[in-house]
């Protein structure tokens, strides 16, 4: 008789219908967007404040160097000590005070400029300060020195190297950015669905035994088929979860950024403000062009098809993991034993994704560790953006495949010996033993 | 076929631990099987490789006439020793889930459900979680759930344990009804006195092997050991207890009186024959008591595991 259904179905129902299951997939979106409009609204507060900064310059080098922004007003003072302009510093609240010395050199000027305040200032206004200042002064210089800046600005030339492959196909650095992003997520989902999802497994078995019904479940269907059903009805409430957070999530966020009038995409921080400026250089505006083409770049549907595989494939394989752990033990504190070898190949898989594929997505260490069963649906679909030969593709499926099922063959002996095992908690030498009960 | 279970020379170890010994048992159809041992026997073993739970080394077993396969599920309502309900799941949820994977249909097992929770009055708890419920609540539903998909068999391993006295006898009363109705029952427990009232044949595992079996009066016959309870009035009772002792094995028995009679166990030798012995008894004086001791289960259980 096949109850596989049935039991996917008690499995999905009473996980969906859980009290704390309901209250996390309501909350925890709510708590993020909650967590994110803060950060959001913070940093906003942050860039309302006005900062005046009074410049006292006496060698009349830089007066109409600095424009004043929004979020910076800059004071140019001339003709006063470097006394009294402290103390207007003081008396009208402002942010800070720059002081350039009086000199006819300018490089003397240069090395003579300070910056005075009572807290020491954030490095992003510094640096800003610097550029300006280094800007205006190498100009100045280059004028003493009878150079005519007008030409030297015309005949800037700015370059982007073309990136094409042998068949043509058109890269760019931007490329490997997009396709990092999207190997990263890939690969990061499957890890945080295996760790969330495999644990729920485990304690769903674990409960199972403790409350004794195990003995009655398994009179009536094979242990297999609960193990299955279970694993198949936990995922199918996993996915619904992260359905609901996603829906929910969008819905949350653009609720949040009418109603508060946060524009999420234009959250400004100093960085960004940085990021901006670079923006309107011509050569990263053409970038712009290239983030569109890097997503047509990407393979899209070999992207689709291979994540789909490896992540039902590498969930699999964890999950009926879990499952065995959860079979061989009476209660969670048992279990972290168990659990560590299984959570290091997943991290360990993490790891080599972040640091070696960016690296050298096509490496040796890459490709090892894209077929090796425990790392390869992570490394793998990180891996796939950057253009994996199919038949690297088909290979690590097919043992990724064939593990699986040894997997689920073995936790199925673990789980059918090791549910009606009850008392001390056993050593790996009994769980080998038990495969020969 | 006069046997609704047979099971031959099955063995089960686990590494190097022998659980089952070349166990062989038949439970013919219709009746009460007993199935006693110590803790630790082996009679949870035997009653998993039944319910093909655990499969056996060697040996077969062969239900109804037909070799234990999968469609065999259907037809064994087990009451296992460790049970228990998902906590946080609904009665009846839960009765109907479980009832389903017996192979009911969730109609007619609602049905049915339904008439079961009337008889046991207990319609209010289809909609309250099993943590709600006490021991012996659960415990009903429990036993509602083994008999509910109509099995031929039924294994209850300690059916009473967790019942008060009043819903035990209704437990009991139901399983006697459901051997009326057709249905034949292995009873694994350690309470003697409910073996006595209830089985017709027993078996008795020891250390993986089985010692013993039979019906029940056979095994009793078999362990008979010929004495009689004996309560007399006489005069001098010193003289009579001496007299009898010289012809027969006596001892001191206690049992109670309404006079101050001459108590004693007496053994006949194997030519002996009771009659003889009361009219022996009544010419000494009145006699105001004469009962055969029977062995009892309990005797027979103790007695033989000792001597293995």
């Amino acid at each position: 008789m096949n109850h596989l259904p049935l039991i996917i179905k008690r499995e999905y129902l009473t996980k969906v219908k859980n009290k704390s299951f309901i209250v996390m997939t309501i909350l925890s979106p709510i708590i993020m967007i909650a967590l994110i409009s803060v950060v959001a609204y913070l940093s906003q507060l942050n860039n309302d404040k006005v900062r005046t900064i009074i410049v006292l310059d006496e060698s009349g080098f830089v007066q109409n160097t600095f424009k004043s922004s929004d979020n910076t007003i800059y004071n140019v003072l001339t003709n006063m000590s470097l006394e009294d302009a402290k103390t207007i510093v003081k008396e009208t609240f402002s942010y800070g005070l720059l002081h350039i010395n009086k000199s006819e050199d300018v490089d003397e000027v240069a090395n003579s400029i300070k910056f005075y305040s009572e807290e020491s200032p954030s490095l992003t206004l510094i640096s800003n300060l610097e550029s300006q200042l280094e800007k205006k002064l190498t100009n100045i210089k280059l004028q003493q020195q009878g150079v005519d800046v007008e030409m030297i600005n015309a005949s800037k030339i700015y370059i982007d190297i073309a990136q094409e492959s042998f068949e043509g196909e058109k890269t760019s650095k931007i490329d490997s950015v997009v396709k990092l992003i999207f190997g990263g997520a890939a690969g990061y989902l499957l890890f945080m669905f295996i760790i969330i999802y495999g644990n729920m497994i485990m304690r769903s078995v674990i409960e199972e035994k403790t409350s004794r019904i195990i003995e009655v479940i398994i009179s009536s269907v094979k242990p297999i088929q609960l193990m299955l059903g279970k694993i198949i009805g936990t995922s199918l409430a996993g996915i619904t979860q992260f359905v609901i957070w996603i829906i929910l999530g969008g819905i949350l966020m653009t609720v949040v950024s009418m109603v508060l009038g946060i524009d999420m995409a234009q959250m400004q921080t100093p960085q960004q403000e940085v990021l901006q400026q670079a923006m309107e250089n011509p050569a990263v505006n053409s970038q712009i062009q290239d983030l569109v083409n890097a997503f047509y770049n990407l393979p899209i549907i070999n992207l689709i098809i291979a994540f789909i595989l490896f992540f039902i494939g590498g969930y699999l394989l964890y999950s009926s993991l879990y499952a065995a752990i959860g079979a061989a033990v009476d209660n969670e504190t048992d279990t972290q034993q168990f659990l560590l070898p299984i959570i290091m190949p997943l991290i360990l898989a993490v790891y080599i994704g972040i640091f070696t594929v960016i690296e050298d997505p096509h490496g040796t260490v890459s490709t090892v560790f894209s077929f090796l069963p425990l790392t390869s649906p992570v490394v793998m679909l990180m891996r796939i953006p950057f253009g994996v030969p199919l038949w690297q593709q088909l290979v690590s499926l097919l043992i990724l495949i064939g593990t699986f099922m040894f997997t689920v063959w073995f936790a199925a002996k673990i789980y059918r010996v090791g549910i009606l095992m009850y008392g001390k908690k056993p050593s790996y030498k009994e769980l080998i033993k038990w495969i020969k009960y | 076929m006069n046997n609704l279970l047979e099971v031959n020379t099955v063995s089960k170890n686990f590494g190097d631990f022998t659980a089952l010994n070349n166990v062989s048992i038949s439970v013919p159809k219709g009746s009460i099987f007993g199935l006693l041992g110590p803790n630790g026997a082996g009679k949870t073993t035997l009653i998993r490789v039944i319910n093909q739970i655990t499969m056996p080394d060697s040996g077969s077993v062969i239900l109804d006439g037909d070799l234990l396969n999968d469609s065999h599920i259907k037809d064994i309502g087990y009451l296992p020793e460790e049970r228990g309900l998902y906590k946080s799941m609904k009665v009846g949820e839960q009765a109907l889930y479980l009832a389903q994977l017996k192979g009911l249909s969730k109609a007619e097992a609602k049905r049915r459900l339904n008439y079961w929770f009337g008889r046991l009055e207990i319609g209010d708890w289809w909609n309250k979680k099993i943590q709600e419920l006490s021991k012996g609540m659960a415990q009903k539903i429990q036993f509602i759930v083994t008999v509910l998909h109509q099995p031929k068999l039924l294994i209850f391993d300690e059916p009473f344990s967790g019942f008060d006295p009043i819903n035990a006898n209704l437990i009991k009363d139901e399983i006697l009804r459901l051997r009326e109705e057709g249905a034949t029952v292995i009873f694994s427990t350690h309470r003697m006195e409910s073996v006595e009232e209830l089985c017709d044949d027993i078996a008795l595992i020891h250390k993986s092997n089985k010692i013993l079996d039979g019906k029940l009066v056979e095994v009793k016959r078999r362990y008979k050991i010929n004495s009689f309870e004996v309560g007399i009035r006489a005069i001098n009772k010193s003289d009579l207890e001496q007299e009898l002792s010289e012809k027969f094995e006596v001892s001191k028995a206690n049992f109670k009186t309404l006079e101050d009679e001459l108590k004693l166990n007496i053994k006949l030798g194997l030519s002996d024959k009771p009659n003889d012995l009361l009219n022996y008894l009544t010419s000494k004086g009145e006699v105001s008591h004469f009962v055969e001791l029977i062995p009892s289960v309990n005797d027979i259980f103790i007695q033989t595991v000792k001597n293995n």
